[in-house]
């Protein structure tokens, strides 16, 4: 099978790899970069558990090759903590019991940080537009949406919806 | 901090949210070869050929197998509820000339790179000659083989005079009721890694979960292993619901190829697999008869149904419609009582247990036939139920049958108390009021309540070992699993409440087979209570140790004396000694790196909880779409030692639940090939779909197993969503449109609207 050298830049870190083109982000990511926080669940763009950010957009890491990715940025679960210190998100994460197996996490983690990251203030509308398009099968979503809902409100960036 | 009853965040979570965990696929060994397996493509079928030879020929595929490579090892046995008569239904590791279900692994392809062991898989030719094929469980009955027909057995049930309630009565009520097959679909598809060290003889596999203990033994079992050359190690686990962890032919294979390939093998299934291979569940149709007398209360209940159980009987074996027949009548007194499962063999894929297993089907059976009741007497739904409730004089309450073969005996309830808080926690006057309001306006709206029991606390043991060492850190080892519910923190919440210590400085292990000797495993939410039970006993061992101890230091009778925030000392306020301290001085005696105390918790009968759904449902009676506005669930968990992570089972329960009752299915054509194998076709709640689960938790019924009072939380979240829900779809139609079957799919319910 034919490979090519690319390097992709993870994290802010560059890993100079050899992949052959048909080998996905998400597999890209988990064997040649040795990042496994990029889960997959289904390999078919459906459960969102294989999102990251390329170039500030969320990615479903298994509907794009790892070779398309050179020469953007990319982030992973491995990048959101700072050192010791979880992100304002992980952490609300952790206080708000939004994770059971934890493998739809780092999809979800992914998501939410890009939504806290856009300029546009969320309310819960907004919330769960974006979050609907993730799945998880242990929590029910509640605490998931509670765990985003105060990050947001803690970043100053919660609105609340006006009244129906 | 961190005792028994308080909502702390969970130890498990600091790893999955850095993405640092370790789950099957993130495991690696130098020199692994990948397996793919090829699978059946047709339903029934007797295999011709399977052609190799060009799958052979591409670079990096490193050997294929079919099924006459492992002919020698017997099939698949099972873990729980084994019967005789359904032993020749057992499934072989690779098909043996013969295919059941579009799924089976016929063959086996080992390279050196995932995408090649795709690529190959695709170039094995299998040549099948069809066979007839049964799709229906209640399809006539038809042969597995020469010597064996597709109805095994009929599990019966019954006490009481059934017939002499039948004479009695002054109605009868009859429903036709169906339950789709639908299961667990964790969100990390199966997985394992398999070592072989030929110096030393040792077989290591990675990826268990659920039961490591019984897995090893069954693995070993089957390849002629002395069982101490074999070990299970369990990593992070993305999701149980009573399907993952099973003993599966994929397991015993990558065993298998690591000792005659000398090189790890490593097998991660892809969602497609997952979809046909995995355990499916439910798919039940029940014909259910109730003899009730003039005011309501029922006197005798038959039940009759036919269980789906695909194309081999799995490990689970008679568990579901055991469970399925004995915990039918719920919480009702129903005087007599008699069911009858047809455990009926088809041509899809096998099933097992899902969350909830049997209990689903039953309460929603159970409940829409009390509906049925109400409607007919033209009573309030709520009344009917009232008037059949056991009541909780009459516990510890006998039903005089068994399931899963402990007596079923009701340890502690009190249901109309919680019938009483949860109405009135609802405002539920005032709600029925609202709907009906809305509904005279024009909205089609409406709510409905069911009831349901669980059980939970498994027997028959559970081993622990504490180990205490000198910094005041204890290392609980457990038999138990994990399968992402939390078992860690619970578990430490516990040791750390018996111990006077913080729940950080607890570390739980579990799952490993080489720390442990015995273990029963994570199963019909058992965990809790008979590990918590075992705890309990090995804590005290280790309290009378440190506070003998201590009242020699501290020359103070003992029983004046306590473990409490680190610190051995009197109740009152008074000279101290602080843990490590205490620690030091009894390691000293014992000569001793750490204290350590075992114990065993042995229990013959399970604790039953219980609780209550309601569902408002909204009904769009032009495309046949519900909505959810709300979901309630009242439990009462007897003693809840996290209610954080309680209330999170119940919130991820009622989500399957939901989605149990109006999208999941697994669906075939009628020549038994399955329509729903990715996400697009087998539809699962997103957030969208989610109304908010509010929990009204009590614990007015503490379990009489053990002395922490402490019943299980893992699947009350899900038994009675089906049933809820279709009687709050029914309520929204004005009765019009009884709710007879699960999922209640828009096209369904469009039909049965055009069609009233
Ligand atoms: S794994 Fe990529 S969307 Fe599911
Ligand atoms: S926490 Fe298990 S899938 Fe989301």
């Amino acid at each position: 099978m034919t490979t090519q050298r690319i390097t992709l830049t993870v994290n802010g870190m560059t890993h100079a790899i050899e992949v052959e083109p048909r080998r996905t982000l998400a597999d890209t990511l988990r064997d040649q970069c040795g990042l496994t926080g990029t889960h997959l669940g289904c390999e078919h763009g459906v459960c969102g558990a294989c999102t990251v950010i390329v170039d500030n957009q969320p990615v479903r890491s298994c509907l794009m090759f790892g070779i398309q990715a050179e020469g953007r940025s990319i982030r992973t679960v491995e990048g959101l903590a700072d050192g010791a210190t979880l992100s304002p998100l992980q952490q609300s994460f952790w206080d708000h019991h939004g994770l059971q197996c934890g493998f739809c996490t780092p999809g979800f983690l992914m998501l939410a940080t890009w939504l806290l990251e856009r300029e546009t203030p969320i309310d819960e509308a907004e919330l769960r537009h974006v979050l609907s398009s993730n799945l998880c099968r242990c929590t029910g979503y509640q605490n998931i949406l509670k765990a985003v809902r105060e990050a947001a409100k803690g970043l100053g960036k919660w609105v609340e919806s006006a009244p129906a | 901090m961190g005792g028994i009853g308080a909502s702390v965040r969970r130890l498990e979570d600091p790893p999955l949210l850095r993405g640092t965990g370790c789950f099957a696929a993130d495991v690696n060994l130098p020199g692994q070869l990948h397996m793919r397996v090829v699978r059946a493509g047709l339903a029934h079928g007797r295999i011709l050929s399977i052609d190799t030879l060009a799958a052979a020929a591409i670079p990096g595929v490193v050997a294929i197998w079919t099924g006459a490579d492992v002919a020698s090892l017997p099939p698949i046995g099972f873990r729980q509820m084994g019967l005789t008569a359904l032993e020749p239904y057992r499934q072989p590791i690779l098909a043996q000339g013969v295919v059941r279900y579009v799924g089976e692994p016929v063959a086996l392809v080992f390279a050196e790179d995932p995408y090649v062991a795709e690529d190959a898989e695709e170039l094995v030719l299998v040549d099948i000659e069809e066979l007839p094929v049964i799709i229906r469980a209640t399809d006539p009955i038809g042969d597995f083989d020469a010597a064996h027909g597709t109805e095994p057995t009929i599990i019966r049930k019954e006490y009481g005079d059934v017939g002499a309630a039948f004479a009695a009565a002054t109605h009868v009520v009859e429903l036709d009721l169906i339950v789709g097959r639908h299961t667990g679909v964790p969100l990390e598809t199966r997985g394992a890694l398999a070592e072989f060290d030929d110096a030393t003889g040792m077989l290591r596999m990675h990826g268990a979960s659920k039961v490591p203990h019984a897995n090893r033994l069954a693995i070993a079992r089957m390849l002629d292993l002395p069982s101490e050359r074999l070990h299970l190690h369990e990593g992070h686990v993305g999701g149980g619901f009573g399907i993952r962890g099973e003993l599966y032919p994929e397991d015993v294979l990558v065993c298998l190829a690591a000792m005659r390939l000398g090189r790890p093998i490593k097998w991660i299934e892809d969602r497609r697999e997952h979809l046909m291979a995995a355990n499916h569940s439910r798919d039940q149709r029940h014909h259910i008869r109730a003899a009730v007398d003039a005011k309501g209360f029922v006197l005798g209940v038959e039940d009759t149904f036919f269980v789906d159980q695909g194309a081999y009987v799995r490990t689970h074996a008679s568990t579901v419609p055991d469970l399925a027949a004995g915990m039918l009548p719920g919480p009702y007194v129903f005087p007599a009582y008699a069911a009858a499962a047809h455990v009926r063999l088809t041509n899809k894929t096998p099933a097992g247990t899902y969350r909830a297993p049997g209990r689903f089907e039953g309460s929603f059976v159970r409940e829409r036939l009390m509906d049925a009741i109400a409607d007919r007497l033209g009573m309030d739904p709520v009344a009917v139920r009232r008037i059949n409730l056991i009541p909780s004089s009459a516990m510890p309450f006998d039903r005089g049958i068994d399931a899963l073969g402990t007596p079923l005996v009701y340890d502690s309830a009190d249901y109309a108390l919680l019938l009483d808080k949860f109405l009135r926690h609802l405002g539920y006057d005032a709600l029925q009021a609202r709907l009906a309001a809305r509904r005279a306006a024009g909205e089609h709206v409406g709510a409905g309540l069911a009831f349901f029991v669980e059980k939970s606390g498994l027997g028959p043991f559970d081993d622990v070992r504490l180990e205490l060492y000198e910094d005041g850190r204890v290392e609980l080892i457990t038999g138990v699993a994990s399968v992402g519910q939390g078992v860690d923190t619970s578990l430490a919440q516990i040791t750390a409440d018996q111990l006077g210590l913080s729940y950080e400085q607890v570390t739980v292990t579990h799952g490993q087979t080489d720390r442990i000797a015995r273990g029963m495993g994570a199963f019909a939410t058992r965990v809790t209570v008979m590990t918590g039970g075992a705890i309990v006993l090995a804590a005290a061992k280790l309290r009378q140790r440190l506070l003998a101890k201590a009242a020699e230091l501290l020359q103070q009778p003992m029983d004046s004396l306590q473990l409490r925030d680190g610190v051995a000392g009197p109740t009152t306020p008074g000279p101290a000694i602080a843990l490590p301290a205490l620690i030091t001085a009894c390691l000293a005696e014992d000569g001793t790196d750490r204290l350590t105390a075992e114990a065993t918790f042995e229990s013959g009968h399970m604790t039953y909880p219980y609780g209550i759904h309601l569902a408002v449902a909204r009904v769009d009676a032009e495309t046949g779409g519900v909505s959810l506005e709300r979901f309630a669930v009242a439990y009462d968990i007897g003693r809840a030692v996290n209610p954080l992570l309680v209330e999170g089972q119940i919130q991820g329960g009622a989500a399957q639940g939901i989605g149990g009752a109006l999208l999941e299915e697994f669906n075939y054509t009628d020549d038994g090939q399955p329509l729903s194998t990715s996400f697009a076709d087998y539809l699962m709640p997103s957030c969208a779909e989610m109304p908010p689960v509010d929990i009204l938790l009590t614990e007015d019924a503490p379990s009489r197993i053990g002395t922490l009072g402490v019943k299980g939380a893992g699947e009350g979240g899900t038994t009675a969503a089906g049933a809820a829900i279709a009687a709050a779809v029914d309520a929204a139609l004005g009765r019009r449109v009884p709710i007879t079957q699960l999922p209640i799919t828009p096209a369904r319910l469009r039909a049965a609207i055009a069609g009233r």
